[in-house]
C-alpha cells in the first residue's frame, strides 16, 4: 500500500496518507502520471503532512498542485517534514 | 433535463425545496425571545434567532434585508411568520417574502408587547404548520435542486480527495443543467489567477478580480500578522496545511477541472441562470452557508478534513471527509466517507457518483448528520458597525 501521494510531477512535496515514521522507506504515487516514487523519511510525518521530495534552501519556492504554495525559510532535505517551521506564505 | 429524479416540494413560484420548514423569523435581535416562544408553543415550527437588525445602514442594511427576505423565500421553507419590534421593517421583510406566493404574515411588538404578540403569532404559526403538514412531495428533476459548496477545517486530505469528489459531482450536476455555487473569497488567495481563468467571459473574470481585490485590500488594512492561525486555521495547520496558497489550491478542487463560472454574485444574491456561480462570501462556514441559503440554494456539499461540524437550520449540509482519523473519531458528523480514495480503492469518478447518490437520498428526505445532531448555525454576515 502507498504511504504518500503527490498531486503533480513538478511538485516538491508529497502528502502522507498514513503516519510515517523516521527512517522508514516509503512508497508514493504521482497522481497525474501514476508513477511510483520512493523516499526515506528523515523525520516522523503525520498523516496529511508533507514530505520533501527535493532539497531546498531558504527563499526557494515549494510547488504543490504544480503551483507556488510559499517560500522556504529553513533548509529542507529530501525526506524532511515540510510545514510551518520551514515553509511560509508569500501573501499577507 | 437530467434523467435523475427526486421527490421534493414544489412551491407556489415553481421552485423546488427538499425540506418543509415553517419558520418564525425575527426581524431583529429584540424579537428573538418572542420567536423562540412561538416556536416553543407550536411544535414543528422553527425560530431563527440572530444578533442583528438594528441601526444597520447603507450596503450592510441592504445585505441584511436581502438575507432575511432570501431565507424566508428559500424553497425549503413552506411558510413564514415574521416578528419585529416595529411594523415598517417587519412589513418590508413580509412583502419581500410574499413575492414567492408562499404564506407569510408579520407581527410587531410595539403597542402590543411580547405576550400579546406571541399569542397572535402562535395562532398564525399553528395554522401554517398544519397546512404545511399536508403538502406532498412530488417528482422533480435533480437539476431543480440548487447546490452550494464550501469546505471547512480542511487539511491535505481535502485537497487530495474530498474536495475533488465535490468537483467531480459539480461537473456532473452542471452538465445536467443544474445550479451550483462556490465562494470563500479570502480562501482563493494564492490561487486567484487560476480562479480568474475559470470565468466564462473576460467580463466575469474582471468582476471576480474586483471582488477578490476588494476583499484582499480589506484584509491587508486590518491584519496584524500573516493571518497564520486564522487563515489557514489552527485546525488546518494541525492537519498538515501550511500556507494560504496551499489551502487555496486545495479549495479550488471543489469546482472540478472542466466547468467555468457563469455569474459573479454578491453575498446572498440569487443566481439568474443555470451553471456554476461564484458568490462573494467569507470563508467562515456558518456565515457562508447562511448566505447561500439566503440566495435560494437548498442543499450544501461540505467536505471537511479535520472535522468541521457546521449545520444550517434550513439548508441541509451534507458532510464528506477523506481523513481516516476524522471518519473514525467523528463518524456521527460525516454523511459520506470517501477515505477509500486515499487507499487507492476508489476513483474520483466513483466518489462523485456516490456523493450525487447521497444528494438524491437527502432530497428524498434522508436526515443529514447535521440535522440529526441539531447543528443549526444561523449566522448573518455584517459588513461594518451599526450606526
Amino acid at each position: 500500500m502507498i504511504q504518500f501521494l503527490v498531486h503533480e510531477k513538478a511538485d516538491s512535496v508529497g502528502v502522507a496518507t498514513v503516519d510515517i515514521k523516521q527512517g522508514e522507506k516509503v512508497e508514493g504515487l504521482f497522481m497525474d502520471s501514476q508513477e511510483p516514487h520512493t523516499v526515506e523519511a528523515r523525520q516522523d510525518i503525520p498523516l496529511g503532512h508533507k514530505i520533501a521530495l527535493k532539497d531546498h534552501v531558504p527563499e526557494d519556492t515549494i510547488l504543490k498542485y504544480g503551483y507556488d504554495i510559499g517560500k522556504v525559510v529553513a533548509d529542507i532535505k529530501v525526506g524532511d517534514h515540510v510545514h510551518v517551521h520551514n515553509l511560509k506564505t508569500k501573501r499577507w | 433535463m437530467s434523467e435523475k429524479k427526486v421527490f421534493a416540494y414544489r412551491r407556489e413560484n415553481g421552485r423546488v425545496g427538499i425540506r418543509n420548514h415553517v419558520v418564525i423569523l425575527p426581524l431583529d435581535d429584540l424579537s428573538n425571545a418572542a420567536c423562540e416562544a412561538v416556536a416553543n408553543n407550536i411544535k414543528g415550527t422553527k425560530a431563527l434567532p440572530h444578533a442583528y437588525g438594528r441601526l444597520q445602514f447603507g450596503e450592510d442594511l441592504m445585505l441584511f434585508f436581502r438575507t432575511m427576505i432570501g431565507i424566508g423565500s428559500n424553497p425549503n421553507v413552506a411558510a413564514v411568520v415574521v416578528i419585529g419590534i416595529e411594523p415598517e421593517w417587519t412589513q418590508l421583510i413580509v412583502d419581500g417574502i410574499a413575492k414567492t406566493g408562499k404564506p407569510v404574515e408579520g407581527f410587531s411588538i410595539e403597542r402590543t408587547g411580547d405576550i400579546g404578540t406571541i399569542a397572535n403569532a402562535s395562532w398564525k404559526a399553528k395554522e401554517y404548520v398544519q397546512w404545511a403538514s399536508e403538502l406532498k412531495r412530488e417528482e422533480c428533476d435533480l437539476t431543480e435542486i440548487r447546490v452550494s459548496v464550501k469546505c471547512g477545517e480542511s487539511d491535505t486530505t481535502s485537497g487530495l480527495a474530498s474536495n475533488p469528489t465535490v468537483g467531480n459531482a459539480l461537473e456532473k450536476l452542471v452538465e445536467m443543467g443544474g445550479y451550483c455555487s462556490f465562494g470563500e473569497t479570502s480562501e482563493i488567495t494564492g490561487a486567484e489567477m487560476i480562479c480568474k481563468d475559470r470565468a466564462a467571459t473576460p467580463e466575469l473574470a474582471e468582476k471576480f478580480m474586483e471582488t477578490w481585490n476588494e476583499y484582499n485590500d480589506f484584509i491587508n488594512e486590518f491584519k496584524t500578522d500573516d493571518l497564520s492561525g486564522s487563515q489557514p486555521t489552527k485546525g488546518n495547520i494541525r492537519g498538515g496545511l501550511t500556507t494560504i496558497e496551499e489551502k487555496a489550491f486545495g479549495n479550488l478542487q471543489k469546482i472540478g477541472k472542466k466547468i467555468n463560472y457563469v455569474e459573479v454574485l454578491k453575498p446572498a444574491e440569487a443566481p439568474t441562470k443555470p451553471g456554476l456561480a461564484y458568490m462573494d462570501t467569507s470563508s467562515a462556514a456558518a456565515e457562508a452557508v447562511t448566505l447561500w441559503a439566503a440566495a435560494g440554494y437548498v442543499a450544501h456539499f461540505f467536505p471537511t478534513g479535520q472535522g468541521n461540524i457546521i449545520g444550517n437550520p434550513i439548508e441541509p449540509v451534507i458532510k464528506l471527509s477523506a481523513n481516516p482519523l476524522t471518519v473514525s473519531t467523528m463518524s456521527e458528523h460525516i454523511d459520506y466517507d470517501c477515505s477509500a480514495i486515499l487507499r487507492g480503492e476508489m476513483t474520483l469518478d466513483e466518489s462523485g457518483d456516490n456523493l450525487i447518490d447521497m444528494l438524491i437520498r437527502t432530497c428524498n428526505g434522508r436526515i443529514t448528520a447535521q440535522e440529526a445532531l441539531g447543528h443549526e448555525e444561523f449566522v448573518l454576515t455584517k459588513l461594518y458597525r451599526s450606526a
